[in-house]
């Protein structure tokens, strides 16, 4: 699915990093504020105040740009397991301070020289002035440097943390709706309607019972993927609900048992992070088997861990289909991820035991609420 | 003499529904058979012979396209083949392929008017072949070709087993088949095969030198093998084209295949028979 043409994106567009020439014509700029600042100031002579304070900012920018730009590839380079984006972008505050000071000296130097050259006008450069009078126009180009360059340094990290919110959001909102297509996979929807519309002709108790436990699923599935977390004996109801459903469907073909400790029922988790699961289990496992098969669901403490587990006795692993293109596996996994990072994780491998079939291992911290529960 | 049909559908809740509208629609129609998988649906189609199947299209084992298949494999040349009736939920591919290869079927839920019609069709289709005027072999080559259709359906196969795959999804091709033996897996580029032949879980890989057992199904297999180069010439068996040595055809329909460099002789079943003719 293509968001490309994200309506989001394109409302609220990232803040573009400037390219190479345009911080340049950005630098000039300043500079001219500045020879029009020193006029209006001291009185200095516009025309050749505009000349040299231009030239000298460029110079100044040119110097530290593309020592900074050097320094940050250098760095890239030596070290790439640092790859953050930011990091091949920026060397740090330890390397700039030296490159500006040293871009300033030579920027300022240089500068000069070209001004004097288009002006005519020798004003006295750091090499032929005194030491008192070399100092004072150090610092002077000093503190515009300094201060353009962190103007620039927090233009890209805004520009980057844009970047990055941006893409966050764009994934959230792919991800919601991957996790309503699937929850609501219409194969699934339309079969267990068609069942419900028989059962009413036949069993109508059995019915309303089977349009409560869809109306459970739904509820839980719509609001599920905005709520941030539910206790596990309600995670263990909707799985509940959800093979209820699919029992109607599947008969004496699919079986189930749950085990969830009296300790652990309200222990908070993402709701519905099971249900891709199951839907597995069903999908892979017991429903090519022609006799069918159970899924175990069960929950233990290991820890400080909170370990899930969901097992089938169905047809098991193939050699050739990998666990990657099974799409609830890598959505349970970026959930996984999303709210608790690396402390939590997603296992699947074949059972153990003469039952044959796969089981699929969750494991996620107890002790610790989920980081960002409203992702 | 009475029509037979054969219902197979694994959801009991369905089969019962579609049997009860049957009764009510065409009470002349005489359900010889109820069962709930596609190997079972084979069986009793080929013992009891019933006129017309209703096939589901996703059952366990063995897809009702599989099944259809099977039957139109192993139906005995002297009798007529039953007429297939697809039945399915929501499924957009399915449906496309169905009206691509006019093929009949019926949506779940049944909605009468459409099961009323289907059996119109069917009755009007069990009248023409009672009509000695009515050319067999045509028929027969109909139903051949639009089970054709729908077998190279793209992804059709696929989605009959598996509801969520996206049959636009380009599926990366095997350049090597990796096959456990004991604690080795020997690595067997897929130029050096023979055959492939389906094994219940398992397909047999047939190379000059040796066999391997792989444990994934044909059906898994297919998508992900080279069409031009590996045929699909019965439901269970694809061959490497270039293995096949001669092609010679008999007079049930079948073409035996013998092959280069290797004494086993393979079998193209009457739906795969028009691949081998002389240029």
């Amino acid at each position: 699915m293509s968001i490309a043409a994200d309506p989001m994106a394109a409302a609220a567009a990232p803040r573009r990093r400037a390219p190479f020439a345009v911080r340049g014509l950005r630098s000039m700029g300043f500079g001219a504020f500045i020879g029009v600042a020193l006029h209006l100031a001291f009185g200095m002579p516009l025309w050749s105040g505009l000349v040299h304070s231009v030239s000298i900012a460029t110079m100044c920018w040119f110097c530290i740009d593309t020592s900074r730009i050097g320094a940050a590839r250098w760095l890239h380079r030596r070290d790439p397991a640092d790859a953050s984006e930011s990091r091949s972008r920026w060397p740090g505050w330890p390397w700039m301070l030296p490159i500006i000071v040293i871009g300033t000296v030579i920027g300022f130097s240089a500068g000069n020289e070209i001004a004097g050259w288009i002006t005519g006008h020798r004003s006295p450069g750091y090499l032929r002035g005194s030491l008192s009078q070399a100092l004072s126009m150090l610092t002077l180009s000093l503190v515009p440097g300094v201060v353009i360059t962190y103007w620039f340094y927090s233009r890209e990290v805004i520009a980057g943390q844009q970047a990055a919110m941006l893409t966050a959001q764009r994934q959230a909102a792919e991800h919601q709706l991957k996790l309503l297509e699937s929850q609501l996979e219409p194969h699934m929807l339309f079969n267990t309607l068609a069942n419900l519309r028989v059962l009413i002709g036949i069993d109508a108790p059995r019915a309303q019972a089977m349009l409560d436990q869809l109306i459970a699923f739904l509820r839980a599935t719509l609001s599920g993927s905005r709520a941030a977390l539910h206790p596990l004996s309600a995670e263990f109801a909707r799985l509940a609900d959800y093979l209820a459903l699919m029992q109607v469907r599947m008969g004496g073909r699919l079986q189930h048992c749950f085990d969830l400790p009296a300790d652990l029922a309200a222990t908070p988790v993402p709701p519905l992070l099971l249900q891709p699961l199951v839907e597995n289990c069903i999908k892979h496992g017991l429903e090519p088997e022609v006799a069918g098969g159970r899924i175990d669901v069960s929950a233990a403490r290991d820890g400080a861990q909170l370990v899930l587990t969901v097992r089938d006795t169905g047809a098991g692993l193939s050699d050739t289909r990998g666990d990657g293109t099974r799409f609830g596996l890598v959505q349970v996994r970026e959930r996984l991820a999303t709210l608790y990072g690396a402390a939590a994780s997603l296992e699947l491998r074949a059972a153990d035991g003469a039952e044959g079939g796969t089981v699929a291992i969750v494991r996620l911290p107890i002790a610790t609420q989920a980081k960002d529960s409203a992702a | 003499m009475t029509p037979t049909a054969l219902i197979a559908e694994d959801e009991p809740l369905l089969a019962a529904n579609l049997q009860a509208e049957l009764a009510r629609l065409w009470p002349a129609l005489r359900v010889v058979a109820n069962v709930g998988h596609g190997a079972a649906a084979v069986e009793q189609a080929l013992a009891l012979r019933p006129d017309v199947v209703f096939l589901d299209i996703r059952m366990p084992g063995m897809t009702g396209l599989e099944a259809a298949q099977a039957l139109a494999e192993d139906w005995p040349a002297d009798a007529n083949l039953p007429l297939i009736v697809f039945v399915t939920a929501y499924d957009q591919y399915a449906l496309q392929a169905f009206e691509r290869a006019a093929v009949d079927y019926v949506l779940k839920p049944v909605q009468t008017e459409r099961l009323a019609l289907t059996c119109a069709r069917v009755k009007a289709a069990l009248q023409q072949r009672r009509e000695p005027a009515a050319a067999e072999p045509s028929a027969l080559e109909e139903t051949l070709a639009q089970l054709r259709g729908l077998l190279a359906a793209p992804g059709l196969s696929a989605a009959a087993f598996d509801a969520s795959a996206n049959p636009s999804a380009p599926i990366q091709k095997l350049a090597v088949i990796q096959a456990s033996v004991g604690a080795a897996i020997h690595m067997v580029p897929v130029a050096e095969v023979l055959y492939f032949e389906a094994a219940d879980k398992y397909v047999r890989v047939i190379t000059g030198a040796r066999d391997y057992l792989i444990r994934t199904s044909l059906r898994e297999l297919l998508p992900q093998l080279d069409a031009q180069r590996f045929w699909q010439v019965h439901r269970g068996t694809v061959v490497r084209a270039e293995a096949i040595a001669t092609a010679v055809r008999d007079e049930t329909g079948k073409v035996q295949l013998t092959l280069r460099g290797h004494n086993d002789k393979l079998v193209a079943s009457r739906l795969y028979a028009h691949l081998f003719r002389a240029m």
